[in-house]
């Protein structure tokens, strides 16, 4: 199972620094999205992964699971989601006033001289 | 948790208190130093109710701390120590802590004192054309962090002002905005004593350290440990450059004359009796414990020696009245640190009793000079001369300060100067009895002579008949000021024990530390300083005469003129910069991204190569066929979104697969919770980036392949390096007992509820949720502030004006199957929302996943029907949500204090009302209400803001919630 859990947050985190390397807002987006999964992920895999026990109190439970990281995991999809969306108007914004959807700046444009 | 609320106490040593406590209000320390900051409101203000209307609430501000300063003075003159402790942020040493002695009192009173006759003399000024108020809030802000570091008991705080001081004195320095002159003086004043600054932090964190305490009360008693600590020198060097800049000591003093370009009611009080001295200051302060050591000695001595030397010498040849009193001030200035650098109680009191005498003369003499200024319309010495007799009063108080820097008796500048004198003909450097008092003398004589030279020069000889404007005595306004002073230079140089001897007693008291009585007299026979005296006053007539000669000299020799290698410093400073973010970043946030991946990945493999490993000990957990095809489907989609992101919808509905099998990973891995809030989050995402990419490309183009490459091999790394982590940490038991334990073993007892996570969200770790929806909030409120901007007019809006209209591939744009379905949906849905809200607390549910449900409800009718039928049924106001959601929690929040409680801390109760069963309330409960309404007001208003663009992109209004009129007879076949 930790093969699985590992190679999975592995595979998400490339999959996601790839598309964050794009150089179009969108496939960046879509990066971000993945990118978080596999961060959600780890989080969460670093309170250690157990099936079948709920980190809820039950009668005659054999134990629970790390509730702490499944919080912060939590907190962080709903961030993430506002982010994504703060991230996709920027996108828009910046599509429809110049045209064209390239992250990049074109050279001299950053240049404050 | 502990409790936060204000503690005040006030403390009196070492005799004890003799009268009453609270006899005056705790609080009245922390109110000298926070009066002016409060009062720097008014000005800005009363401006608009005149000029004196603006300078009296100034000068009010002033009066009041002032006053409250002397309702403290007699408990100091006793020897008390008063103290007002609040805490502010005691895990860190940071608190407001403020504590009065005698060097706190001498300096308060000068700061405010000299401060009231500042704010008179600004007001008659400062022409029409200057905006008065913004001069009198800089002043009272400036007068405020002044106040406050002497005031201050914790070195942090102090520091703290101190950094106000560099920060109000830049704005006052550069009040005169059109002036270039005044620009570039502020700029080097902020550079020179802003990294002193920096310096001065590190320095005092090190003494904090060694003294095991942040609080003055408490270092100035370790002086045994600091002095012996391996860490006293590098503080010590710290601090003082910390002091130096802030003194204009060499040779950091280059900063002060160029701050002249400011106005000149600014220059004397920063000159004279504040800002400069605020360097000063420190050094009296930490005396106790640093002085008495060779270092210090060897370093603040001879500081002082070369300043006072050197700022003298320039002052004899400048032309201009400020510069010549600014170079004065950095001499007079190393007068003070050289006495407070020999070391020795006596000394120490001469350094404090010549505080006062120089903030007295030295003020008067700026005023002075800005009144000739005012009325001449030059400052320039070699276009003055014979102004005794055009301006007489002007004269008169002139020369009686002037002759005070010079040191002439009966008056103050005289008793200090010969104090100084003793101390210096009994001081021996490095085993060299006479080159102190040599040099004092020679510093000494100089100072004369330009104190005669500007006598002189100004207002002796023939009156002139070329002056820029004809020079006359100003209004009783201006010379008030002026006047008051050196009635107080006379006073004070005829009966220097009635009017400065009991302020000297205790200021050097404190200084010292030891209980001082000082006998300040005019005759003290025929001693070694007599003689230096007198060799100084006649060797300062005769250079007085001869500056002229001198001064051609003076101009043939080479000179390093500070300003341009101070621009040469910072120009290569900046282009040093420039060239590095040039370097490091390009405008390109792809190589950004791939600089910091990469930068990260090193970082990583070093800590694993320099590190030690032992194997995992955790027993694998087993696969099940289950887990294994979600696994596969997981790294199928995956890949699939990489292989084909140029098409934009598939790689985006591959996205939505990638999210909806990890909601179930989190299911199946014990985490319902988790798994709720990703399906509803993903439901979202996937209608926000479907309705973003609307107005996007659908393709994205394809890249060059060895930049593929790269990136490929950038992002493989990064994935091993991350799935290899992850991967040691789950085969490893934790290494310390988790705080999770404590959540697991109190959520029931202490926060109520069976379910932890929840308990953990909007109990234990409550603040963290509290932040995160104002996040949320604040992040609706930007987008929808963004398509604000969009849509006001400009290239998008033109762009989404002419937007290509729907070519109608859709069929049906309402279909009344989905139209009827959705209104039949939308109760029940908001019923489970209601339900996953209720249940929160002990099974998964709670705040976000009710907000999220509800709001996809919504979506629903939004996309049903079709935005604008939707927008035009709604009451409620999504902003208004937002803030009423923040509101909610901050107010329950907030509750928690009447039950004097920490912030957020939660309390719950069982009520049993027949028939019901016994439920639970808990202001977790109202919360989580707090909670769900933000969520629901974020999600909808940035929806809803990227629908509106829609709607300017020409999509049609309906009027009718679906297409197909379902009244109308068929019409036959179609």
């Amino acid at each position: 199972m930790e093969y699985l859990v590992s190679s999975a947050v592995g595979l998400l985190t490339a999959a996601g620094i790839y598309l964050i390397l794009r150089r179009h807002t969108f496939p960046v987006i879509l990066g971000l999205a993945l990118l978080s999964y596999g961060v959600n992920l780890f989080i969460f895999a670093s309170g250690r992964i157990v099936v079948g026990v709920p980190p809820i109190y039950v009668t005659g439970a054999a134990g629970y699971a790390d509730p702490l990281t499944q919080a912060l995991v939590l907190t962080a999809i709903v961030i993430s989601f506002g982010m994504t969306a703060l991230i996709v108007m920027v996108a828009l914004g910046a599509f429809l006033e110049t045209g064209h959807d390239r992250i990049d700046m074109p050279d001299g444009e950053g240049d404050d001289q | 948790m502990a409790d936060k609320g204000l503690r005040l106490y006030r403390v009196h040593t070492p005799t004890p208190p003799l009268r009453q406590n609270g006899t005056l209000p705790d609080m009245s320390l922390a109110l000298i130093a926070a009066l002016p900051f409060l009062g720097a409101l008014f000005p800005g203000l009363m401006i608009r109710a005149g000029r004196d209307a603006c300078a009296l609430a100034a000068g009010s501000v002033t009066a009041l701390s002032l006053l409250l300063l002397g309702m403290q003075a007699p408990a100091v003159l006793r020897g008390e120590v008063i103290q007002t402790r609040i805490d502010w942020l005691p895990a860190l040493g940071l608190n407001a802590n403020f504590m009065l002695d005698g060097l706190g009192l001498m300096f308060a009173g000068l700061i405010l004192g000299i401060g009231l006759l500042i704010i008179l003399y600004a007001r008659f000024y400062l022409s029409s054309r200057d905006p008065m108020g913004q001069f009198y809030t800089y002043l009272l802000l400036f007068q405020g962090a002044m106040t406050g570091i002497v005031l201050s008991d914790n070195i942090l705080l102090l520091l703290v002002f101190w950094e106000l001081t560099s920060l109000s004195s830049f704005l006052l320095i550069g009040y005169w905005k059109h002036l270039p002159e005044g620009r570039q003086g502020a700029r080097m004043a902020l550079t020179v004593t802003g990294t002193g600054g920096l310096a001065l932090i590190a320095g005092m964190l090190i003494l904090g350290q060694i003294a095991g305490s942040y609080d003055l009360s408490v270092i100035l008693t370790q002086k045994a440990a600091i002095q012996s600590s391996d860490w006293y020198l590098p503080a010590l060097i710290l601090i003082l450059l910390g002091c130096f800049t802030k003194s204009a000591q060499f040779p950091f003093h280059f900063w002060l004359p160029h701050a002249m370009a400011a106005p000149t009611p600014v220059s004397a009080y920063l000159h004279s009796a504040t800002m400069v001295k605020a360097g000063i200051f420190l050094m009296a302060r930490m005396w106790p414990v640093l002085s008495g050591t060779d270092a210090w000695f060897c370093i603040v001595a001879t500081t002082g020696l070369v300043t006072m030397l050197l700022g003298a010498t320039i002052a004899l040849f400048k032309d201009d009245l400020k510069a010549l009193l600014a170079f004065s001030t950095v001499s007079h200035l190393g007068l003070i640190t050289m006495l407070l650098g020999i070391g020795t109680p006596e000394a120490a009191v001469v350094a404090v009793f010549h505080i006062l005498n120089h903030a007295s003369f030295k003020a008067a003499l700026f005023m002075s000079a800005g009144i000739i200024d005012h009325v001449a319309h030059t400052r320039d010495i070699r276009r003055l001369g014979g102004l005794r007799t055009l301006m007489p009063i002007t004269f008169a108080f002139s020369t009686i300060a002037a002759l005070s820097m010079a040191g002439i008796p009966p008056l103050n500048g005289f008793l200090s100067k010969e104090m100084m004198l003793e101390e210096a003909s009994q001081t021996i450097w490095f085993g060299n009895p006479w080159l102190i008092p040599a040099l004092a003398t020679l510093a000494a004589m100089i100072s004369v002579g330009y104190s005669f030279r500007f006598i002189g020069q100004v207002f002796l000889g023939p009156p002139r008949h070329d002056y820029p404007a004809p020079p006359h005595d100003p209004g009783f306004g201006l010379w008030a000021a002026p006047a008051l002073l050196a009635a107080l230079v006379i006073a004070s140089g005829l009966m220097p024990m009635l009017t400065f001897g009991w302020l000297v007693d205790v200021s050097a008291s404190a200084v010292t530390g030891t209980a001082i009585t000082v006998k300040i007299s005019h005759w003290h026979g025929f001693v070694p300083a007599l003689w230096m005296s007198l060799a100084a006053i006649a060797g300062g007539l005769i250079l007085a005469l001869f500056q002229r000669p001198l001064n051609r000299i003076w101009l043939a020799l080479p000179r390093p003129e500070a300003k341009p290698i101070f621009d040469a410093v910072i120009n290569m400073i900046r282009r040093l910069a420039h060239t590095l973010t040039a370097r490091m970043h390009n405008g390109s946030i792809t190589r950004a991204f791939a600089i910091g991946t990469v930068t990260m990945l090193a970082a990583g493999l070093y800590a694993f190569a320099s590190g030690t490993h032992t194997p995992g000990t955790r027993a694998l957990t087993p696969i099940e066929p289950v887990a294994a095809i979600g696994w596969v489907m997981l790294m199928a989609a995956t890949f699939a979104v990489v292989l084909y992101h140029h098409n934009r919808l598939l790689s985006l509905v591959l996205v939505g697969v990638v999210g909806l099998i990890v909601s179930v990973v989190f299911i199946y891995l014990s985490a319902p919770d988790l798994a709720l809030t990703q399906i509803s989050v993903e439901v979202v995402t996937v209608i926000l980036l479907l309705l973003a990419l609307n107005f996007l490309p659908k393709q994205t183009p394809r890249e060059r392949t060895g930049r593929r490459l790269r990136d490929g091999a950038i992002a493989g790394a990064a994935g091993l390096g991350a799935a290899a982590l992850i991967h040691a940490l789950m085969l490893r038991d934790f290494a310390f007992p988790t705080v999770a334990a404590y959540h697991i073993a109190n959520a029931k007892s202490g926060g109520g509820g069976t379910n932890i996570v929840n308990v953990i969200l909007v109990d234990f770790r409550g603040y963290d949720t509290f932040g995160e929806i104002i996040v949320l909030g604040i992040a609706a409120l930007v987008i929808y502030a963004l398509t604000e901007t969009i849509l006001r007019g400009g290239p998008a809006n033109d762009r989404l004006l002419n937007w290509p209209k729907p070519q109608g591939r859709a069929g049906d744009r309402h279909p009344m199957m989905f139209v009827v379905v959705a209104r039949l949906i939308l109760p029940v849905a908001l019923m489970v929302g209601v339900f996953m809200f209720l249940r929160g607390h002990n099974l998964p549910g709670g705040g976000f996943v009710a907000g999220l449900v509800a709001a996809i409800t919504f979506l629903m009718q939004y996309m049903a029907s079709g935005f604008a039928w939707a927008a035009a049924r709604k009451t409620i106001n999504y902003h208004g949500l937002i803030a009423t959601g923040v509101l909610i929690a901050t107010a329950t929040g907030i509750g928690a204090w009447f039950n004097g409680k920490p912030f957020l801390t939660s309390a719950y109760t069982y009520v049993t009302v027949p028939p019901l069963e016994t439920f639970e309330l808990a202001t977790a409960a109202l919360f989580d209400t707090g909670v769900f309404l933000t969520v629901l007001g974020a999600v909808m208003l940035a929806l809803a803001s990227i629908s509106r663009l829609a709607t300017r992109a020409g999509s049609s209004t309906n009027t009718r919630p679906f297409d197909i009129d379902p009244d109308a007879k068929p019409a036959g076949k179609s």
